[in-house]
């Protein structure tokens, strides 16, 4: 029988099956981060259980972590216990860790794929909700809760029920200036916050597979705030080119297998999806959001939407409420929304290509008077390599902060926070009441909008900065 | 986990939809190490505004959370679920819930109840115009009863029968320890690891 993707990694995985029971699936990569797992290790112990297979987790520290002044003690005592927590879990069960000053250190979505422990192919699972971006290697990979952590700590599998599926088709090519961000944030507000639910998206098409291993990785990224449980992308020659020679990639006879085996991880001609969505990419613009969830953004050359043209009476409610906490006004061009903060980072939009975007647009120019910008690199490979390019430079000479690797100001677990009423172009994942800090108004961005926004002061895309002056001669 | 048969509370009607985890327990919340001790941090910032419904008088002691859809968005922290449960709500019902926050509800003994918006709001109506009214919520029956309002719900019969017996997933699991060790065996071999043994 012809079969989607998903269902082929999902069969490759089923380690019991029975009628009436959700199948037990093992799972090949178990990520783990300091915020989700102390819960889940103290239940082990409690039971007198081990990590069955320490051989398939790996752990780093990303959400808690400083990205200033990393050489000395963490001020706050809370997190600084749930550091050490990490690290004593992980020395008593024999876990690896990559903490904060290991040069592996970074968010741990991030991490994964940079070290080739993403793989076509794979279950990968994580206590973190953004775990789908390793779906981006065409990997089945899905975020858990503490409790799921724990189980597939003692047993390497979960039982799960199976997923729907779900094809997002983007035809055509995005035009020039147009990113994975804007895409992925039209997909959201096209299909809404609940679109995806109970579904694993394949994303697929003539304008996914031109994308970057990267780009697919911020695409995958936000599946979860269309609310399914995982994105995926069939692996093709983008996917081997990025993976070969990656420190866990397979070598030799095992690569030559490993790829292989990848070829076949595509959907079958005739297999059907439960849904069926098609987007044309070259009808796209940089992409904002206005609201309080990811489903409520709108092209960057419109403006802010009356709250009476939404149908459905909970989509009016939440619109009215949005409008008022992020203190806009219906009919408000977006391009005049002024902006203070600018945060470039998080595993959404923290790797080189988009530290490299974002460069492009400081590169001479300078960040606005009373505008503060972050950039914080996703890891420190990531910070490594941008230092090697230059890029730090580039963002120092323009006025934003070269900060160290880690989630950040994403969810402001760590001193880098919003202050009530500071508004932000943020290239992360979440515009939730308060997510960057409490009173914060988060605008979800792609890198280049980020950039350019610190320059302007306001929302605004490349297209709308002026020309640098050419040196005569140069 | 605590089992879970049936239960008969008062009710909080939160009109809002899409009531993300960020709200229900900010980030600050998720430091703590232990499954315990997030009352105070559920509905953190809302709960700063006095006329917030759980900060009602006559709302103190309600067990029974009814929302709007897609309650519990966002991210996978399990502490949501805990900071519902050490408040003292037995059960959440809405049209719509994020399928993390449900999956981790029902691991924790938490009933993730869905009813159609016009039952929810018919309950918000209830239970805004008698605050002392009570819901019973039967697991056994599948069933959410109230003054004039009968109405049946869909779970699963695997997750009911582990729900009502509070049964732990984790010894379930490893009494299939063979089946597991089986797969290991046949995994391809090029898969990663991430200790060089």
């Amino acid at each position: 029988m012809a079969r989607t993707l998903a269902q082929k990694v999902w069969d490759d995985h089923v380690v019991r099956h029975a009628e009436g029971e959700p199948d037990l699936l093992f799972i090949d990569l178990h990520l783990l981060h300091e915020v989700t797992c102390p819960q889940a290790f103290d239940g082990l112990r409690k039971a007198g259980r081990r990590v069955r297979r320490t051989d398939l987790t790996i752990a780093t520290e990303d959400h808690n972590t400083p990205t200033i002044d990393i050489d000395k003690p963490i001020a706050d005592p809370v997190s600084r216990v749930q550091l050490e927590t990490l690290r004593k879990n992980c020395a008593e069960f024999g876990v690896r860790l990559h903490p904060l000053g290991d040069v592996e250190q970074g968010i741990v979505h991030v991490v994964g794929p940079q070290l080739g422990l993403t793989q076509p192919g794979m279950t990968v699972v994580c206590g973190d909700s953004h775990t789908s971006t390793h779906g981006a290697f065409g990997a089945l990979a899905f975020g858990i809760g503490t409790s799921q952590v724990e189980h597939v700590l003692a047993s390497q599998t979960l039982p799960m029920s199976p997923f729907r599926t779900m094809a997002v088709t983007v035809e055509g090519e995005l035009p020039p200036g147009v990113t994975a961000k804007d895409l992925i944030l039209a997909v959201i507000t096209r299909i809404g916050t609940s679109g995806g639910q109970g579904h694993v998206i394949e994303y697929r098409g003539p304008a996914i597979e031109k994308l970057s291993m990267e780009a697919r990785m911020t695409v995958c990224n936000m599946s979860i705030e269309a609310g399914a449980r995982a994105g995926m992308i069939a692996p093709d020659e983008t996917t081997f080119a990025y993976l070969k020679g990656r420190p866990h990639a397979p070598e030799g006879p095992d690569w030559d297998a490993a790829v292989a085996d990848w070829r076949a991880l595509r959907t079958d001609d005739g297999a059907t999806f439960d849904r069926e969505v098609v987007i044309d990419a070259s009808a796209l613009s940089p992409f904002v959001t206005w609201g309080t969830n990811p489903g409520q953004g709108a092209p960057l050359s419109g403006s802010v939407p009356d709250p009476a043209v939404f149908s459905d009476p909970g989509e009016r409610l939440a619109a009215e409420k949005a409008l008022e906490y992020m203190g806009l006004t219906a009919g408000q061009p977006l391009r005049e929304i002024a902006v203070d903060t600018v945060f470039l980072g998080s595993c959404t939009n923290g790797r080189i290509e988009d530290l490299r975007a974002a460069a492009a647009v400081l590169r001479g120019r300078a960040v606005a008077d009373g505008v503060r910008m972050l950039v914080v690199p996703g890891s420190v490979r990531v910070a490594l390599q941008a230092v090697e390019e230059g890029l730090d430079e580039v963002f120092t000479a323009a006025g934003a902060e070269w900060r160290h690797a880690g989630c950040s100001m994403c969810l402001g677990m760590n001193p880098d926070q919003l202050a009530p009423g500071e508004r932000a172009a943020s290239t992360s994942n979440r515009n939730f009441e308060g997510r960057q800090g409490k009173g914060g108004r988060t605008h979800l961005v792609s890198p280049q909008v980020a950039a350019t926004s610190a320059v302007l002061g306001h929302l605004a895309s490349p297209a709308d900065l002026p020309e640098l002056p050419t040196t005569v001669g140069a | 986990m605590e089992a879970f048969t049936t239960h008969t509370g008062r009710v909080v009607p939160l009109r809002r939809s899409n009531v993300d985890t960020d709200q229900i327990i900010p980030a600050h919340w998720l430091k703590k190490v232990t499954r315990d001790g997030f009352e105070d941090g559920l509905f953190d910032a809302w709960r700063k505004d006095p006329r917030f419904i759980l900060n009602q008088p006559v709302r103190q002691g309600a067990t029974v959370l009814v929302a709007g859809a897609d309650f519990g968005t966002g991210s996978s922290r399990e502490h949501a679920v805990w900071a519902l449960q050490n408040y003292g709500f037995k059960a959440v019902i809405s049209p719509r819930f994020a399928d993390i926050f449900r999956g981790n509800s029902l691991k924790n003994g938490l009933l993730t109840v869905m009813l159609p918006q016009e039952t929810v709001e018919r309950l918000w109506e209830l239970t805004e115009a008698d605050p002392s009214a009570e819901v019973t919520v039967d697991l056994l029956d599948r069933q959410v009863r109230a003054e004039g309002i009968t109405a049946g719900f869909d779970l699963d019969d695997n997750a009911r029968w582990r729900l009502l017996r509070g049964l732990d997933d984790i010894s379930l699991t490893l009494e299939h320890e063979s089946d597991i060790a089986e797969y290991e065996a046949r995994r391809p071999s090029h898969r990663p690891r991430t200790l060089l043994r």
